[in-house]
């Protein structure tokens, strides 16, 4: 072993070269700028009220979503319009459309995030191997990503529902087989510029094992970008599964859900406007907190000139 | 340039060849019996066993995989199990057309509303107009198509009737253009963010500045000088949005009633019709592929700084 200074081991070995995250004084960063950033604000807070209520849907529901309620439906079979006992009105089922609406936040919400946790796996790991690995890996690698990035998403993933069949466990694995692959694209490219630093040869060097550098050297620098990625991509999925719930191939029935919601209300959408308002605003509202907390983060973390131009 | 041309080329069949396999492994390896997917849950296993021979399937995977690609290279792409005696390709030809004034209708759309609140936004920042076109463009970008398709239909369309709720009709364009509103504004909302951002750049540049300084009057400055920097990434994106869209808007076409490639697509999925799912896919990841290959070759010929690249 070469005889090197007791630090630069460690740094070899152990650390790394700092990045956005481990700045001394990130976290104050963040925080300023949040507070001086209202609509970011509100985005955190819409998402975290969100949380809340899907995780405590039990309690915080004031009916049961699939009960359908003989006083639900008028005198004429048509669904009651919102007052003081149905807050959102009921659907033409007779069931309490705000209660529906509380327990469809757990379906978007697991899908959404669920599936961008799987696609980030994914997208992380290939990008990773062909930016690291290089070679004919990385061509074919590559090439896989440009043929399933040829398939316009939502067909791919309604495709793929319709001979794996729907469940809810189909739908976050086809959404995460369908939209890994911005991620790897851009991750491959960091990892592409990464490689070639001075503390990746440095370790190299040393003798570091590449799958340690991988862990200890690259990691921690690719991680703004996969912050970013799975904020937006929360978003993208949640639209996602809200349309294969529209087009009826989503979640299983009677589970609610906010685009199967909306889908059965089109029908009644003359004499019951609140069945299509109350579930549209509430995804509009969810989608938009989660891409504007995602441009947030970029201006936070700004992966792309931090870390691919240096 | 000759070069670079052959090997896009190669590349480009070579995805498409890709694509194929892929469509072929989700239509007949994924699902664990495709016959009796495609016989039904209440056929006999002697049906299934019939529909099993008669789509090859107690034959070799590599020469169900070979007689695909062969009756692929005549365009043959099967026949459909639910419409019977209707063969894929000619129902998905039959379709195209609805598709494609949809497709440029949505362009249209990006176009029109897109590009205008980009540039004035860039050269009013901070304005009304631009703070108006931000939070327009976050609404585009977050409402989903469905939700917007329906809204369109309920207030322009159901409560003071200026449009057709839905379907098909003489003359096409007066059916068209709810329906294509809806698949353009999210790509609007995405170009006007763009060009705000480019013309903000090139207004900014020295070249701008000269023309300015020697009194180039403002108009002749935006068409000659700023559009043509803000627009050439946008060409490219209409061309990839083009390609996308001709591959058939599921939803928008399903809750507008066009009977385009996105509603053969729908169709198919009730019925578990395989063969028309995969052709419709197929036929939708190879116009994707087709149209970036021409946007690339495109691209080249617009811009120098990519073509003097490319030609090394």
């Amino acid at each position: 072993m070469i005889n090197l200074p007791e630090s630069e081991l460690n740094a070899a070995f152990g650390g790394s070269e700092p990045t956005v995250l481990s700045e001394p004084n990130f976290w104050r960063r963040a925080g300023h700028s949040l507070l001086h950033d209202p609509i970011a604000m509100c985005s955190f807070a819409f998402i975290a009220l969100l949380a809340v209520v899907a995780v405590f849907a039990p309690f915080i529901a004031p009916f049961n979503p699939l009960h359908e309620f003989s006083n639900g439906l008028s005198f004429q079979g048509a669904p009651v319009a919102p007052n003081g006992h149905f807050l959102l009105g009921t659907d033409a089922s007779g069931r309490d459309v705000l209660s529906r609406l509380i327990y469809g936040a757990r379906v978007s919400l697991m899908v959404g995030v669920v599936a961008t946790g799987l696609a980030s796996l994914i997208g992380v790991v290939i990008g990773t191997v062909s930016g690291y690995v290089g070679g004919v890996t990385e061509s074919i690698l590559m090439r896989f990503t440009d043929m399933v990035l040829s398939f316009p998403i939502l067909l791919f993933c309604v495709a793929l529902i319709a001979v794996t069949g729907p469940s809810a466990r189909n739908v976050v694995l086809v959404i995460a087989f369908a939209y890994w692959t911005y991620l790897a694209r851009v991750v491959r490219g960091q990892v592409l510029s990464l490689k070639e630093r001075e503390f990746v040869t440095a370790a190299r060097t040393l003798g570091v094992g590449h799958l340690k550098i991988i862990r200890k050297h690259i990691m921690p620098h690719l991680l703004p970008t996969i912050i970013v990625y799975g904020t937006l991509g929360v978003a993208t999925s949640i639209l996602i599964e809200a349309s294969l719930s529209f087009l009826g191939i989503g979640v299983p029935l009677p589970q609610a859900s906010w685009g199967e919601m909306i889908s059965e209300g089109q029908q009644y959408f003359q004499v019951a406007p609140w069945l299509l308002v109350a579930p549209g605003v509430v995804l509009i509202l969810t989608v938009l907190a989660f891409n504007l907390a995602g441009d947030w983060l970029t201006d936070l973390l700004d992966p792309a000139t931090r870390d691919m131009g240096r | 340039m000759t070069g670079w041309l052959v090997r896009r080329t190669l590349q480009m069949l070579l995805v498409v060849f890709g694509v194929v396999t892929l469509a072929f492994v989700f239509a007949y390896i994924v699902p664990a019996n495709p016959a009796r997917m495609v016989a039904g849950p209440q056929a006999s296993p002697a049906a299934v066993a019939s529909i099993a021979r008669q789509l090859g399937l107690d034959r070799s995977v590599w020469s169900q995989y070979l007689s695909f690609l062969g009756r692929l290279l005549h365009g043959n792409l099967g026949v459909s199990f639910a419409l019977e005696g209707r063969t894929v390709a000619s129902e998905i030809w039959g379709a195209l057309p609805y598709t494609a004034v949809l497709a440029v209708g949505g362009i249209v759309w990006e176009i029109v509303i897109g590009i205008p609140a980009g540039i004035i936004a860039a050269y009013r920042p901070k304005s009304f107009i631009d703070r108006f076109a931000t939070i327009g463009a976050l609404f585009g970008l977050s409402a989903p198509p469905f939700w917007l398709g329906l809204m369109l239909i309920y207030f322009l369309a159901y409560k003071v009737s200026l449009f057709p709720i839905n379907g098909v009709g003489h003359p096409l364009i007066w059916y068209m253009i709810l329906p294509s509103f809806t698949l353009g504004i999210g790509g609007a909302a995405f170009y006007s963010r763009m060009v705000r951002t480019t013309v903000l750049q090139v207004l900014r540049s020295p070249f701008v500045e000269f023309a300015r300084l020697k009194g180039m009057p403002e108009r002749t400055i935006l068409f000659r000088h700023v559009m043509r920097h803000a627009l050439t990434p946008v060409i490219t994106m209409l061309g990839m949005d083009l390609g996308y869209f001709l591959g058939g808007v599921l939803i928008i076409e399903s809750i507008f009633g066009i009977p385009g490639v996105g509603q053969l697509a729908y169709n198919s999925i009730s019925t578990l019709d395989v063969p028309m799912i995969t052709g419709t896919v197929l036929v939708a990841a190879v116009f994707m592929v087709v149209m970036s290959f021409v946007v690339d070759v495109t691209y080249t010929f617009i811009d120098p700084r990519v073509r003097l690249n490319r030609a090394k």
